[in-house]
């Protein structure tokens, strides 16, 4: 009787050890679960969402020649996730002959969207400030969206490099958001995709479409729904959605392996702790 | 008349700004401009107090040996070079500042942004407990929207990622709207009485 006792009661302390297992074992599963994919170059195959298609759909009808206003409104702390969709947008947009206007209103932004041009713009033979430039940062947020879609030229009186807008070839004619046909908008968070619905898409006739991370996605959702976002990118899966779509596979979906795993990971994780809850619960009472 | 001017100045530019978004006559579209432009003036100045007050404050905790008074030196020294570097050198693609940006800044906070995924895990694995139906349905749903979030999910059922989509389009969408549209008439709402004068807890405490 005492032996079982005792054996009822070491199981429930066994339950309740793994209920409170040191955190570092569950830092080194995630660990193994997110390089493992990535050491043996696992490959996934996404089902493409319908904001991600609407981008891409918004795209592909953009006559060759176009111009489209690249806003890259992030900083290196959401890189993991907006950089791939970075790399997809400027990929899609130069296959299709499509000329870019970047420029930040985060000042870590042009940085990183000009280390992107250089990465792909001589893949596509692609010649700076004829087919794309890098008009760099300005802060004021909402009001530089309204200033933009108004007067480009005064609000960004000269490119990244401190080249006259006047002097750079490609933005001849080019005087406001109305002479685009789509904003793109990487979107890290304020000010970022939702100002712009906001500030421009219900003044200006330009569509409006971007990316986000992953946790701002179910916010923009209303937007889309509304027709205020021709589409939308969320977190990694929407890059590596994109990817698919133009048939680029690069660090999205690459990353979609690892976080998949990640993912599944953290959802055992759930399942056993509340089992373990459960159990330890049933036995206390 | 502390109190009444700038009252009056809330009220003409708020007015101001309400009206050119209705109206593109250049009697209202050309003032509102030219204060748009005031506004990125303001804002851009915030950066140069920004940098003043930490540089003020981190200077005076290592003075007085205070909390943490070893990272504040890292940081000032950090602050300085950037600086330096940046004003001497500029800030293109390939001067010293941005290889700087991009090997030392990027892969810092890239870092800081992926060590959110051991954090998630190890809260979800403590905290995220069915204790009552309410949590037990926020429970479900997010394992639902996790699996449907990924390829393993689609794997098990193929309906998964468009089930997924719903709860996205539909249940996250209507709580979603309903705050947006609260917080939006919160926003008009304070905005008027500010326009209006019957806000003024910007002009300072005592008004």
């Amino acid at each position: 009787m005492s032996a079982s006792g005792d054996k009822t009661v070491d199981k429930g302390g066994i339950v309740h050890r793994l209920s409170q297992v040191d955190r570092r074992v569950l830092y080194v599963i995630v660990l193994a679960c997110a390089m493992v994919p990535l050491i043996i170059g696992a490959q996934v195959r996404l089902s493409v969402s319908p904001p991600v298609k609407g981008l891409y759909d918004a795209v592909e009808a953009l006559p060759p020649g176009s111009y489209v206003y690249l806003a890259a409104d992030y900083d290196p702390g959401s890189l993991p996730e907006l950089y791939p969709m970075n790399i997809a947008f400027v990929e899609h947009l130069f296959s299709k002959d499509v000329k870019i206007i970047a420029a930040s209103l985060w000042a870590p932004g042009p940085p990183l969207s000009q280390r992107v041009f250089e990465d792909i713009a001589p893949r596509y033979g692609k010649t700076y400030g004829e087919d794309y430039v890098n008009l760099g940062f300005k802060e004021g947020r909402e009001a530089v969206m309204v200033s933009v879609a108004e007067d480009l030229r005064a609000t960004f009186p000269e490119d990244y490099f401190g080249t006259p807008y006047g002097d750079i070839p490609m933005l001849e004619g080019i005087e406001n958001l109305t002479d685009v046909r789509l904003i793109v908008n990487v979107s890290a968070g304020y000010p970022g995709i939702k100002e712009w619905v906001q500030q421009v898409a219900t003044r200006f006739p330009v569509p409006i479409g971007g990316g986000v991370t992953a946790v701002s996605g179910p916010e923009m959702y209303p937007y889309i729904q509304s027709g205020q976002l021709v589409g939308l990118l969320a977190g990694m899966k929407g890059a590596g959605e994109y990817e698919q779509l133009i048939e680029k596979p690069g660090l999205g979906l690459a990353g979609m392996a690892a976080q998949s795993s990640v993912h599944v990971a953290v959802i055992v994780f759930i399942i056993l702790a509340n089992v373990f809850y459960f159990i330890d619960r049933r036995k206390r009472s | 008349m502390k109190t009444e001017v700038p009252v009056a100045i809330a009220f003409i530019a708020g007015m101001l700004m309400i009206v050119s978004l209705f109206s593109p006559h250049p009697i209202f579209a050309e003032p509102a401009a030219v204060m748009r432009n005031w506004a990125i003036i303001i804002t851009a100045f915030a950066y140069v107090l920004g940098v003043a007050n930490i540089a003020r404050i981190s200077a005076g905790t290592v003075r007085t040996r205070g909390r943490d008074w070893h990272y504040k030196i890292v940081l000032l020294a950090s602050l300085g070079v950037m600086l330096g570097i940046g004003l001497s050198g500029g800030i293109q693609a390939g001067s010293p500042f941005d290889w700087g940006y991009i090997n030392v800044m990027v892969p810092m906070q890239a870092t800081m942004f992926s060590l959110l995924a051991f954090f998630i895990a190890s809260a979800a694995y403590r905290a995220f407990r069915a204790r009552s139906v309410e949590a037990t349905l926020l429970l479900v749903t997010a394992v639902i929207v996790m699996l449907g979030r990924v390829p393993v999910g689609e794997g098990l059922w193929n309906g998964l990622p468009a089930f997924t989509e719903w709860i996205m389009e539909v249940p996250n969408m209507a709580a979603k709207r309903g705050i947006m549209i609260g917080a939006a008439l919160g926003a008009i709402s304070t905005g008027l009485k500010m326009i209006l004068g019957l806000e003024r807890s910007y002009l300072g405490s005592d008004k």
